[in-house]
């Protein structure tokens, strides 16, 4: 169990963000922090890996403190043995990919992890690569290994798949999740997606302005709306044009952009950037198979 | 006829002032990377002072600050047994001063331009700070490391005015080749004169040649 009860003042180029966190996650929890950037989600995970000291408060992790401000006491990152996975993969440009998975290993540590990990990450072929010359889907893959070799319980991964493209997203999703539970991890991930935050996480942390504003089941999160549409989808407006006497809504769901009849009083209330739900309650959708 | 004191003089003087220099440059280089500190333009201007300053300037108070009949230089020559003064060592320790910018700034700007992110993933795996600084770092600014190495060992043979002010014209002991050219052309002996200054070009050339073909990847076999 990891109980994080902090504050931190974090300068930014916005304007100050007072950060102000209280949480507890069970072990074996997959857990995403979810909320638009610059609210303090890749410094909650930077507090917890010890990169980044807080103000006050503590992190508590089963019955020791990593951090506690009243009697001082701050863990460095080397003797939190968290893995981080970091959002420009962070991979040593002067070693192999079998080196840097083995410069992770601990002093005395048996070799055999990496093997295992080579496996299960299917990073066969391309161990004795160089780390420049991969693709991001592949570095991210080599960085998820690397962070795992000295086998840390908790796992921690800052937007990981944010820069991929959707297949590569899907199979990294599905390495993840399998050493997650491989692995027996507490896993922590930043994500903006909502479809892979559905398909992954045991539960939603939602920050806002620095605090967190709603917790709880994805399920219960996302599609709480009060709905009873047979199929809805969230997207992204991208442009709203009159025609006539309707206005058309151009929504951007995944890869695909579709296009919505709505009136000029439902207009009022978007804006281009908007996240919108599209549902639709009166049709039965159809389903064609495409692979 | 000719002397080649003065040219081995020169290469060891440059040589022995690269080594110390690398070795204090790479502390100080990420020092400044790493530093939230206020005091860090003050250092950073101190670093680069031998850049603008005229190097009289400097071998002035090196003289006055090593001096015997200075107490600093006093304590040095009584405890350590060092005289700095007209003495290949004291030539040693203004070189190092002297050529500090050449060897700190290349380091500096090479460390600056990792992402931190590499270190940090390197403490998250329990490495210390200086397995990552020798293991991960290090090897992945080489060519900061070499542009570095170069510059210092260029810029220390081409140095004059400090090492006149502070080491004066020994032979064998501190008459490096540019003084030796100075001094030949004051006797009005151009042969040997040109022969310094040719042997000095032709090295300094060759030297910084390299840097550019190697940093350049005109070299792809001592690339990494």
């Amino acid at each position: 169990m990891i109980t994080l009860q902090f504050y931190k003042k974090l300068l930014a180029a916005e304007g100050d963000l007072d950060l102000e966190i209280a949480l507890n996650i069970q072990k074996g929890e997959l857990i995403t922090l979810y909320g638009p950037s610059g609210v303090g989600k890749t410094s909650c995970l930077r507090i917890l890996a010890g990169l980044m000291s807080p103000d006050r408060g503590h992190i508590k992790v089963d019955d020791t403190f990593w951090f506690d401000s009243d009697s001082k006491k701050n863990k460095s990152p080397q003797e939190r043995n968290v893995g981080f996975l970091f959002q420009d993969y962070a991979l040593f440009p002067n070693m192999t990919v079998r080196e840097n998975l083995e410069f992770a290993l601990k002093k005395g540590q048996n070799k055999g992890i990496i093997t295992e990990l080579i496996e299960v990450i299917e990073l066969g072929d391309l161990q004795n690569r160089n780390p420049m010359t991969l693709s991001g889907g592949q570095k991210q893959r080599v960085a998820l290994a690397r962070a795992l070799v000295h086998k840390p319980k908790i796992l921690l991964l800052d937007e990981p798949l944010a820069a991929l493209d959707y297949h590569i997203r899907q199979k990294l999703q599905t390495y993840i999740y399998k050493v997650h539970k491989e692995f027996s991890l507490t896993t922590l991930l930043i994500s903006h997606d909502i479809g892979e935050i559905v398909k992954m996480s045991d539960r939603v942390i939602v920050l806002e302005h620095g605090k967190i504003s709603k917790q709880d089941t994805p399920q219960v999160i996302f599609m709480s709306k009060q709905l009873s549409g047979k199929f809805q989808f969230t997207g992204d407006i991208v442009a709203i044009e009159k025609e006539e006497v309707v206005y058309v809504v151009t929504v951007l769901i995944h890869n695909s952009l579709i296009k919505v009849v709505a009136d000029t009083s439902e207009v009022a209330e978007f804006t281009v950037g908007d996240k919108v739900v599209v549902a639709s309650k009166a049709f039965n959708p159809i389903l064609y198979k495409i692979e | 006829m000719l002397d080649w004191d003065p040219l081995i003089l020169t290469f060891e003087l440059a040589l022995v002032t690269t080594v110390i220099l690398l070795f204090i440059s790479i502390p100080i280089a990420q020092w400044l990377v790493k530093t939230k500190s206020g005091i860090k333009p003050v250092i950073e201007a101190l670093v680069s002072m031998p850049l603008v300053l005229p190097p009289t300037v400097l071998g002035f108070y090196f003289l006055v600050a090593f001096s015997p009949s200075n107490s600093f230089g006093a304590w040095l020559n009584e405890w350590l047994g060092i005289k700095l003064v007209f003495s290949f060592e004291g030539l040693v320790v203004a070189s190092v001063i002297y050529s500090l910018p050449f060897m700190v700034q290349p380091i500096q700007s090479g460390l600056a331009a990792l992402s931190p992110t590499l270190s940090e993933a390197a403490y998250v795996m329990g490495k210390s700070k200086i397995t990552t600084l020798f293991r991960v770092l290090l090897p992945n600014i080489k060519k900061s490391l070499l542009t570095g190495i170069v510059l210092a060992f260029a810029h220390t043979i081409g140095e004059f005015g400090v090492v006149l002010m502070i080491g004066g014209n020994i032979p064998g002991k501190t008459k490096v080749a540019s003084i030796a050219i100075y001094d030949e052309v004051e006797a009005l002996n151009y042969e040997a004169a040109n022969f310094y200054s040719l042997t000095l070009f032709a090295i300094t050339f060759v030297i910084l040649l390299t840097v550019y073909l190697i940093n350049g990847g005109y070299l792809k076999r001592f690339r990494k």
